[in-house]
């Protein structure tokens, strides 16, 4: 075996990648460092949780949108990874898993015993790249269960490394991941590469990085400063026979999965039983986040606690400190920063973000999305999206700002940013869905076709026109469909809280600068003569009451708020209709809008904010002049 | 249904639910690379799982499922098995 990992000084080249170590200041440089790496839905996070206890640091990764957790695990630092099927540079997780792992001490390699076919690639990749791991063979009640036998000395045997059964649910044990880590060696390599890593080594500083290099992984060899080999097919075909081929010696299956899940599993995927499933999937998300949190819980929060007991209190507060100023009305007025901005942040925000994120890591944890992905793959093809994008798609009727954020999981940049566009552009989010629903319910049968027609005709076209004209391909649909599993709830209270947290950390300090514009605005003026700029438009162009002008600006800042101030005006059916569209189109919420311009970069944000605007208002002039 | 060939390579999407066939060629490129990770290389013997509407197919190998969109299913070449059943 080679030496790799030289502990104390590093090769220069190394300083060009992100070093774990900066990530989370303040680490112990000499502890040993553990990696969890594995495939998607594994359960790397679950072992993760019980080695490091309640203390876990989790980090952005930096350049990227990735989170990272650190723990310990007595003197060792523990690292989780996002889930990957091989090492290399292909995605955003790739390159972030690849950067951990190259400074791994230990790699613990969670494997999926009823997938091993799909799991051992990646084993044998950490093997190659002379990591010293130990692999996990996790879901053992599974594989009892169903009947599968796995001859694990042997499978020791032929990876030259520790093979340790293991049921991450029913929890490890501290003496069994001791022994984990004990135990972790280098495993054995094909004669044919071994030889080839040799001759790549006198080049770059470490077997990992010589292996990558060979699979012309172009991260690796930016590193370096030269071309990326060109052996990856040769290398990943010999890796895919060796694993193919150590299975056939290891492995016995031949039942054919039966159990309950594996059927609802086929009906998600098939349209006939797939989209009664999605809408009861649906309702039940509208049920809990839309009702539940959003009006029953957020009406106690925000209208009790926030504009009931907080508000008070801070003005009054504030009053007796400042006394009557200019500055009050910053503060502590109608969008003051401790007033409307500490009410919607904590008392809104944070309930809805909450159960919005507890929906979706349930989602995930289940196995549903990517079938649902696989079933509505080819209906989106118009758009130029391929199925994951009905993710974003689907939560974007909860919250627009979330939704943009999980347009990271698309492919290509132009798969990301016509989804984003068509989220900020089309999809009306929860809390506009409910003033929309009852402005409409009292305009009678044909101005929701309308509405809904028009919404329909807005998304086609927008999806069609920015497929044809934006440059980049879109990617098929590649998507390993995980088994389908009951979620455990531990598992998905973490992912949510540590979501909602980031979310939270990240966007109100945005809310606080958004309220302040608003506030400074409405003091000098500038808020009047806005409406007063949008007018003619809204009168001439839309045929709608002056005051409608007053709601559309009111929509920049809430986009309920704009709906719910078309409340009070007297419109016509049509009218409701034409003023619907125009808030739908309309520029997104402050949120989202800030959500965007960090996700797709202000160029790419204030063009498609740009869009919307222009889209909103020529769409509904038009409508109006049809039908009025 | 009429027997194919047995050693004619055709395309994924002309696949049929329930039919077991023998992966012929695989697109190349990065594609190709995430084929052979997830157990799709050229020899492996994988049977139709689903063919949706529109022409998404999910291959079955083992216990592993694995999702294909049209666009790419055109580029993936198999050999029926079995005459086709």
């Amino acid at each position: 075996m080679m030496e790799n990992r030289d502990q104390g000084k590093r090769p220069a080249h190394l300083e060009k990648h992100v070093h774990v170590k900066s990530l989370f200041p303040g680490d112990d440089t000499g502890q040993t460092k553990v990696v969890l790496v594995g495939n998607p839905n594994v359960g790397k996070s679950l072992l993760f949780n019980e080695m490091s206890g309640l203390y876990v640091d989790v980090s952005n990764y930096p350049g990227t949108t990735i989170q990272v957790s650190k723990g310990e695990f007595g003197t060792h630092a523990v690292y989780d990874t996002p889930g990957i099927y091989g090492v290399s540079s292909f995605s955003e997780e790739e390159r972030v898993a690849l950067d951990i792992i190259l400074e791994a001490d230990v790699v613990l390699n969670i494997v999926d015993g009823t997938h091993l076919e799909r799991d051992l690639f990646l084993t044998q990749q950490l093997i190659d790249m002379g990591k010293r791991i130990t692999v996990l063979l996790n879901f053992m009640d599974e594989v009892e269960t169903q009947k599968i036998r796995i001859d694990v000395q042997k499978l020791a045997h032929f990876l030259g490394v520790a093979v340790i059964p293991i049921t991450a649910v029913k929890g490890v044990g501290r003496e069994t991941i001791e022994k984990m880590l004990r135990s972790a060696t280098e495993g054995v390599q094909r004669e044919e590469l071994h030889s080839m890593l040799h001759t790549m080594l006198s080049k770059v500083g470490s077997q990992a990085e010589a292996l990558l290099m060979l699979e012309g992984d172009k991260t690796v060899a930016e590193w370096h400063g030269v071309s990326p080999g060109n052996h990856l097919e040769e290398i990943y075909v010999e890796r895919r026979n060796r694993v193919n081929y150590v299975l056939n010696q290891v492995l016995q299956d031949d039942h054919a999965e039966s159990h309950v899940l594996h059927t609802i599993g086929r009906w998600a995927m098939t349209p006939l039983t797939g989209i009664p499933l999605l809408l009861a999937v649906l309702y039940a998300t509208y049920v809990f986040v839309g009702k539940w949190v959003a009006v029953d819980l957020v009406g106690f929060t925000e209208i009790k606690i926030g504009q009931g007991l907080w508000e008070p209190w801070i003005r009054s507060a504030v009053a007796s400190v400042i006394g009557e100023s200019w500055l009050n009305e910053i503060l502590v007025g109608e969008f003051g920063v401790f007033t409307m901005t500490v009410t919607y942040v904590l008392f809104l925000l944070l309930p809805l973000v909450g159960a919005f994120h507890l929906m979706l890591s349930m989602l995930e944890d289940s196995g549903y999305l990517p079938r649902l992905a696989t079933m509505v793959d080819r209906s989106l093809a118009f758009l130029g999206l391929n199925g994951r994008a009905v993710i974003p798609i689907i939560l974007g009727f909860g919250c627009i700002t979330s939704a943009t954020i999980t347009t990271r999981l698309l492919t290509s940049e132009k798969e990301k940013t016509i989804a984003t566009a068509i989220l900020q552009f089309v999809i009306p989010c929860s809390a506009q869905m409910a003033v929309i629903a009852a402005l409409l319910a009292g305009a009678g049968f044909a101005p929701v076709l309308l509405y809904i027609g028009v919404m329909l005709c807005v998304l086609v076209a927008a999806g069609t026109i920015l497929n044809k004209t934006l440059k980049g391909e879109s990617q098929p649909l590649l998507l390993d469909l995980p088994p389908l599993r009951l979620p455990r709830l531990a598992n998905v209270l973490r992912k949510t809280s540590i979501r909602t947290y980031h979310f939270m950390k990240e966007a109100s300090g945005w809310f606080f600068v958004g309220a302040l514009a608003v506030s400074v605005a409405q003091l000098t003026g500038a808020l009047q003569v806005l409406v007063n700029a949008l007018k003619p438009l809204v009168v001439h162009w839309l045929q709608l009451p002056p005051e409608a002008a007053t709601a559309f600006v009111m929509g920049v800042v809430r986009r309920d708020f704009g709906a719910a101030g078309l409340y009070h005006m007297s419109l016509t059916p049509l009218q409701i209709v034409v003023a619907l569209i125009t808030i739908t189109l309309f520029v997104p919420c402050i949120a989202s809008l800030i959500v965007m311009m960090k996700e797709r970069g202000l160029k790419e944000g204030t063009v498609i904010w740009i869009g919307t605007f222009v889209g909103a208002f020529a769409v509904a002039g038009i409508v109006s002049h049809i039908v009025m | 249904m009429a027997p194919q060939k047995k050693d004619k390579a055709v395309s994924l999407t002309r696949l049929k639910k329930g039919q077991v066939m023998r992966v012929h060629s695989l697109p190349v490129g990065v594609l190709k690379a995430q084929l052979i990770r997830l157990g799709l290389n050229e020899g492996a013997i994988v049977v139709c799982f689903e063919r949706l509407p529109g022409g998404t197919i999910v291959l079955q190998k083992r216990r592993q499922l694995i999702a294909i969109g049209h666009a790419l299913a055109k580029e993936i070449l198999v050999v029926f098995q079995n005459g086709g059943e």
